[in-house]
C-alpha cells in the first residue's frame, strides 16, 4: 500500500495552487508559485529561514489573501469517480488544516480535550470528541496522557498531540510547518522517525515545512526548494527511496546524493 | 520537607514583625509615652472589640452586603466592558482613555454627590462599590484578552473557530490569571470603598458606626473597627486566593 505513493505522477492530484505572488508594503514575499499535492503524498518545501515559506501555509490556509494565483482542492480526489472537479479555495479557511511551528496547546484543557478541540469546535459533543480521539492516542504514542496538562510533557510529546488534533481536523490536506524545528537535536531525531510511522498509518496528504535538509530527504515523496526574494519554487526533487522507510536511510549512500544535488541546488544562483 | 520549612520561614518573619510592633505599641501605652485618650492600647482595642462585638457584627453585616453586591456588580460589568472592548477596537479606543480618567477623581470626592442624588439608603454605597471595583477587572481582563498568542488566534482561525469560540476556549482561559489579580485588589477596594460611602452618611454600616464612635472619643472603639475592616478585606482577599487556586489546576501541577 504504501508503497504506491512513490508511483505519484499516476495518482490523483488533491491539491494545486497555480502561480501564488503575494506582496507585502515594502517587499514582494512570493514571486510565482506553483505547485500541486498529489492524494497520499508528502511533499517538502525547504528553504532558509525567512524566504517566505510561513507566508505561503497562510495563503495556502486561507488566512492571508494572495496578491495573484490561486489555490484549487480537488473535491473528487479521495472518490472513485474518474473526473476531477476543482474548487476554488483561495482565501477561505477551514479547507485545510494547519500545524504552526508552536505546539499551541491550550494550557487550561486536558490533552484529551485539546486534542479533541476541532472535533468540539464542529458542535461533537465533548465525551463523543473524547471518545473518537481517545482511539488514536495509541496510534500516536500518546497512551496514557489523555489526562495531563500540555505543561506536564515533554515537548516532544506535545508535537505528537498537536500532529493528532491537527489530524482530528479531518481535512484532506495537511499543512505542517516546521513541527520539530523547536526540539533538541536528539530527540528531533526520534520524532522523525515516529513521524514516519505514523505517516505510514494515516497516509495524509501532507505539505511540510523545513529548513533542514536531512529531515526533508528523510520524511518527503517530493521536495520544493523555495528560494529567493520573491521566493519562488526553483526546483522539485523526487526521493525515490520507497517508504516505509526509518532512520537508516539517513546513513546510505543514496541519501548522501540527494543530500550534494539538494545542497547544490540550493546554492547555485 | 525543605521547601515547607522555608515556606514557614517565609510566613514567620512578617508575624514576627507584626508582634513586634504591636509589643512596642503597647508599651507606649503602659509606660505613658502616649495619652491614653490619643491611642489606645492594643489590649484596649481587643476589649473593645469584644464587648461590642455583637454591634460590630450586626454593622459588619450591612457594610458586607454592600461590598459583595458592588463587587459582583462591578466584576460582571468590568468583564461585560473588556470583552466589549476586545472585540470591537473603535469600542475600545473610544472608551479606555476615559476609563483612566475617571480613575483619577478619589472615590472620597465622588462619595458626597452618590449620596447627594441617591440618599441615604445601600444605593450610593454600592454604587461606589462598583466604580472602585470595575476599572480593575476591566483593565485586568482586557490585558489579558489581548495578550493571547496570535499564532493561536490564527489556529483557530484555520480550524474554522468562531469568535465565540475563540473567546471561550483561548481568551477567557488566558485572561483567568489577571482576572483574579484584578479581582483581589477589586476585592480590598469594596469594602474600603464601602466604608468610605458610609462615612459620609447613612443608616447603618461600619463606616457609619465608625463616625459615631469618633464624634463619642471612643478611640478603642474605633481601632477595633478598623481591625475588623481589615480582617474583612484579608478574609475576601484569602477567598479569592482559594477559588483561583481551585479554579486554576493547571497552574500548580508541579506543587502536586
Amino acid at each position: 500500500m504504501a508503497g504506491k505513493i512513490n508511483g505519484l505522477h499516476k495518482m490523483s492530484e488533491i491539491l494545486r495552487a497555480e502561480h501564488i505572488s503575494k506582496n507585502f508594503t515594502d517587499k514582494d514575499v512570493l514571486g510565482d508559485i506553483t505547485l500541486t499535492l498529489n492524494e497520499g503524498e508528502l511533499i517538502c518545501l525547504l528553504g532558509v529561514s525567512g524566504v517566505g515559506k510561513t507566508t505561503l501555509f497562510n495563503v495556502l490556509s486561507g488566512l492571508t489573501k494572495p496578491d495573484g494565483g490561486a489555490v484549487l482542492m480537488n473535491e473528487n480526489a479521495h472518490t472513485e469517480s474518474d473526473g476531477t472537479e476543482w474548487t476554488d479555495i483561495t482565501g477561505k479557511t477551514g479547507y485545510l488544516s494547519y500545524m504552526l511551528q508552536k505546539d499551541l496547546l491550550l494550557p487550561n484543557k486536558y490533552i484529551i480535550d485539546n486534542v479533541a478541540l476541532p472535533l468540539t469546535l464542529r458542535g461533537i459533543p465533548k465525551k463523543e470528541a473524547r471518545n473518537k480521539a481517545s482511539e488514536l492516542f495509541e496510534r500516536f504514542g500518546l497512551q496514557g496522557c489523555e489526562k495531563k496538562y500540555p505543561a506536564q510533557l515533554s515537548g516532544g510529546m506535545r508535537q505528537r498531540a498537536a500532529l493528532l488534533r491537527t489530524y482530528l481536523c479531518d481535512k484532506r490536506v495537511a499543512l505542517l510547518d516546521e513541527p520539530f524545528s523547536a526540539l533538541d537535536t536528539i530527540t528531533r531525531t526520534s520524532m522523525q522517525e515516529w513521524f514516519l510511522e505514523v505517516m505510514d498509518s494515516i497516509r495524509m496528504s501532507t505539505i511540510f515545512i523545513t529548513h533542514d535538509i536531512d529531515e526533508a530527504i528523510l520524511i518527503s515523496d517530493r521536495i520544493y526548494i523555495m528560494k529567493g526574494s520573491p521566493a519562488v519554487l526553483s526546483d522539485e526533487i523526487v526521493v525515490e527511496k520507497k517508504k516505509p522507510r526509518n532512520i537508516d536511510f539517513t546513513m546510505t549512500e543514496e541519501f548522501l546524493e540527494y543530500k550534494k544535488l539538494i545542497k547544490s541546488k540550493l546554492s547555485d544562483d | 520537607m525543605n521547601k515547607k520549612k522555608k515556606f514557614q520561614k517565609q510566613k514567620l518573619i512578617p508575624v514576627a514583625v507584626i508582634a513586634v510592633l504591636i509589643l512596642i505599641w503597647q508599651a507606649a501605652c503602659s509606660f505613658g509615652w502616649v495619652p491614653k485618650f490619643m491611642l489606645p492600647s492594643p489590649a484596649d482595642v481587643i476589649k473593645a472589640f469584644v464587648t461590642d462585638f455583637p454591634l460590630l457584627m450586626s454593622h459588619a453585616r450591612v457594610t458586607l452586603l454592600e461590598a459583595c453586591l458592588g463587587l459582583v456588580i462591578g466584576v460582571l460589568t468590568g468583564f461585560g466592558c473588556a470583552a466589549l472592548m476586545d472585540s470591537f477596537p473603535p469600542v475600545k479606543s473610544a472608551l479606555y482613555p476615559i476609563l483612566v480618567l475617571t480613575q483619577t477623581i478619589p472615590p472620597v470626592a465622588i462619595a458626597p454627590l452618590l449620596i447627594l442624588w441617591f440618599s441615604y439608603g445601600i444605593a450610593p454605597k454600592v454604587i461606589l462599590v462598583v466604580l472602585v471595583a470595575f476599572f480593575p477587572m476591566a483593565v485586568g481582563l482586557l490585558e489579558g484578552f489581548q495578550s493571547v498568542d496570535q499564532d493561536m488566534i490564527k489556529l483557530m482561525k484555520s480550524m474554522k473557530a468562531s469568535k465565540w469560540q475563540i473567546f471561550w476556549n483561548v481568551k477567557f482561559p488566558n485572561a483567568l490569571g489577571s482576572f483574579f489579580s484584578g479581582l483581589k485588589i477589586a476585592v480590598a477596594y469594596s469594602v474600603v470603598g464601602a466604608v468610605i460611602a458610609e462615612w459620609l452618611g447613612g443608616f447603618n454600616g461600619l463606616g457609619v458606626y465608625m463616625t459615631r464612635v469618633k464624634k463619642s472619643l471612643s478611640y478603642d472603639k474605633m481601632f477595633a473597627v478598623i481591625l475588623l475592616v481589615s480582617v474583612i478585606s484579608l478574609l475576601l482577599m484569602e477567598a479569592v486566593k482559594i477559588i483561583q487556586y481551585k479554579s486554576m489546576p493547571w497552574e500548580h501541577l508541579k506543587d502536586e
